[in-house]
C-alpha cells in the first residue's frame, strides 16, 4: 500500500490541500491588476502545488498526472501565448498596444489585455518550474542508510 | 538612520561576495550567489521608498483605492518603478537557483563530493 | 522614525543569518539560515510598501528552500576542514576594504547627504519621482502613477508598469526564465534512471 512516496497522513493531506493551492495560484495571477500579485507570483505558487504532489506521492505515482512532455509543451505554449498577445497589439496600431477595450474600473474585466498576459505568464512560469523540479527529482543521490524504506526521490 | 540602512545592505552584499570567492564547497557558493541576489533586490526596493509626510501616514503601496484621485496617489504613494524591476529580478533569481542546483547535482553524481579541491584533483 | 528603526533591526537580522549561513559547518543549517534571511526580506518588503514583492519573495523562498534541501539532505556528511588559504583570504579582505571605502564616499562621508555631500539620496526620498509640487519637474514614475489607471485600466500601478508601460522588459524577462529552465533541462537530461533499482547496494558507481 505504501510502496512509493510518504506515509498515508501526508498523502491524504496533499490530496486535500493541493487543489486549494492550485486555485489560489490561479486567483492571484488573474486578479493581478486589482490586488497585489500578478502572473509571476501565481506561476510560482502553481509550481509549488506541483512540487507538493510530486514529493508526497513519489515520482512513479505522480508521473501519471504530471508528465515531463506535458510540462514542456505547456511551457512553450505559455511563452508563445505571451508573444501572440504582444503581436495582436498590431490590431490597434503598434506592438504591445492594449487592443481590448477597457472595461469598468475595479472590475475583473478591466485592464484590457493585461489579464490575458497574466494568464500566459502563469502557464509559462508554472509549467516551467514544475518541469524543472520533476527533472531534478529523477536523480537519486547517495541514499542515507538510516532512512527506512529508502526514499523514492 | 538612513545611512545605517544603506551601509548594512552593502555589508550583506559583501558577505555574499565573500562566500562566492573564498569558499570551497559548491553549496556554499550557491548560497553566496543567492545572498548577492537578496542584497541587490533589497537595495533597489529601499531606494524607492517615500517617507510619510507631515500627516503621519505611512508611504502607501501604489494601488488606487475606491474613491481616490490619481493626483493624490501620485503624491503619497511609493515609487512603483523599482518594484517592477525587482519583481522580475526575484523570479529570475529562482530560475538561476534551479540552474545552479542542477549543476551541483550533476557534479555530485560524477565526482561524489561537493568539495572543489577534490573535484579538481579527481578530474584528471 | 519607528519604521526606519524596524527596518534597521530586520536588516541586521538578515546580516546575522547570512554570516551564520556562510560559516556554518553543517550544510543543512546554512540552507535554513538563508531561508530565514529570505523571510526577513519579505517582511521588509511589506514595511516599505511593496505587497507584490512580499508575496513573490515568500513563495520563491519556499520553492528555493525545497530545491536546496533536496540537494543537501541526501549526501552523507563528511565535512572536511582544510587549511585556510591565506593569500585568497587576504585578497578578499582587501577587496572588501576597497568596496567599503567606495560606499562611504558614495553615501557622502564628508558631509550630510542633504547638503549635497554624496550621490545616494537620503532614505525616504525616491530618486525617480519627485513630489508633483516641487520646483523640479516630476520624474517618470509620478507620470505613471497619475496616468496609470486612466490609460491602462489597471488599478495596480506595478502591474500596469510591468505589462503595459514597460512590456518589452517583461518580454525580455520571460525569455530569460525560458532560457534558464531550458538550460536546467539540458543539464539534467540524461540516463538519470541508472539508479532506479531499489537496492542501495548497487550504489557504488561514484568515487568517494
Amino acid at each position: 500500500m505504501n510502496q512509493s512516496g510518504m506515509t498515508l497522513i501526508v498523502k491524504n493531506t496533499a490530496r486535500l490541500v493541493s487543489g486549494f493551492i492550485t486555485v489560489f495560484g490561479i486567483y492571484i495571477a488573474l486578479t493581478g491588476h486589482l490586488t497585489p500579485g500578478g502572473g509571476f507570483a501565481g506561476g510560482v505558487i502553481l509550481a509549488a502545488a506541483a512540487a507538493l504532489v510530486v514529493l508526497s506521492f513519489g515520482r512513479e505515482s505522480s508521473s501519471k498526472l504530471i508528465t515531463g512532455p506535458a510540462c514542456h509543451v505547456a511551457d512553450a505554449a505559455g511563452a508563445l501565448g505571451f508573444l501572440v498577445v504582444a503581436l495582436l497589439g498590431y490590431l490597434a496600431g503598434d506592438f504591445f498596444i492594449n487592443f481590448v477595450p477597457l472595461g469598468q474600473r475595479h472590475h475583473l474585466a478591466s485592464g484590457g489585455a493585461i489579464p490575458l498576459s497574466n494568464l500566459a505568464i502563469l502557464i509559462k512560469v508554472g509549467a516551467g518550474l514544475a518541469g524543472a523540479f520533476l527533472a531534478l527529482s529523477a536523480f537519486r543521490l547517495a541514499p542515507r542508510p538510516d532512512l527506512t524504506g529508502g526514499e523514492e526521490l | 538612520m538612513g545611512i545605517a540602512i544603506y551601509i548594512l545592505t552593502f555589508a550583506l552584499l559583501l558577505v555574499g561576495i565573500y562566500a562566492v570567492v573564498a569558499k570551497k564547497n559548491v553549496i556554499k557558493i550557491i548560497l553566496g550567489v543567492l545572498l548577492i541576489d537578496y542584497a541587490v533586490n533589497l537595495l533597489l526596493v529601499l531606494v524607492g521608498y517615500r517617507s510619510p509626510t507631515g500627516t503621519g501616514q505611512l508611504g502607501k503601496a501604489p494601488i488606487l483605492a475606491e474613491g481616490e484621485s490619481a493626483a493624490e496617489l501620485a503624491r503619497t504613494a511609493v515609487d512603483p518603478l523599482p518594484q517592477a524591476m525587482v519583481l522580475t529580478s526575484i523570479v529570475i533569481g529562482l530560475g538561476l537557483t534551479a540552474l545552479m542546483v542542477a549543476m551541483a547535482v550533476r557534479l555530485y553524481e560524477k565526482y561524489g563530493t561537493f568539495d572543489m579541491d577534490r573535484i579538481r584533483r579527481l578530474r584528471g | 522614525m519607528g519604521i526606519e528603526l524596524f527596518i534597521v533591526v530586520l536588516i541586521a537580522f538578515m546580516l546575522l543569518a547570512a554570516l551564520v549561513a556562510v560559516e556554518a559547518r553543517d550544510l543543512l543549517s546554512s540552507v535554513i539560515a538563508v531561508g530565514a534571511a529570505g523571510f526577513a526580506l519579505s517582511v521588509i518588503d511589506l514595511l516599505v510598501g511593496a505587497p507584490d514583492l512580499a508575496i513573490t519573495q515568500v513563495v520563491v523562498e519556499v520553492v528555493a528552500l525545497v530545491l536546496l534541501i533536496r540537494v543537501v539532505l541526501t549526501r552523507d556528511d563528511t565535512s572536511v576542514t582544510s587549511a585556510r588559504d591565506v593569500l585568497r583570504t587576504g585578497a578578499v579582505l582587501l577587496g572588501a576594504g576597497v568596496l567599503l571605502a567606495a560606499v562611504f564616499f558614495a553615501i557622502g562621508g564628508r558631509g550630510i547627504p542633504q547638503q549635497g555631500g554624496g550621490t545616494l539620496p537620503p532614505f525616504g526620498q525616491p530618486v525617480l519621482s519627485h513630489a508633483p509640487d516641487a520646483a523640479v519637474p516630476p520624474g517618470v514614475a509620478a507620470d505613471y502613477l497619475e496616468r496609470g489607471a486612466d490609460q491602462t485600466g489597471a488599478v495596480n500601478t506595478v502591474t500596469a508598469v510591468l505589462l503595459d508601460f514597460r512590456a518589452y522588459d517583461t518580454l525580455g524577462e520571460a525569455t530569460v526564465i525560458f532560457v534558464s529552465i531550458l538550460g536546467a533541462y539540458a543539464i539534467l537530461r540524461r540516463i538519470g534512471r541508472r539508479r532506479d533499482a531499489s537496492t542501495p547496494d548497487q550504489e557504488e558507481g561514484t568515487p568517494s
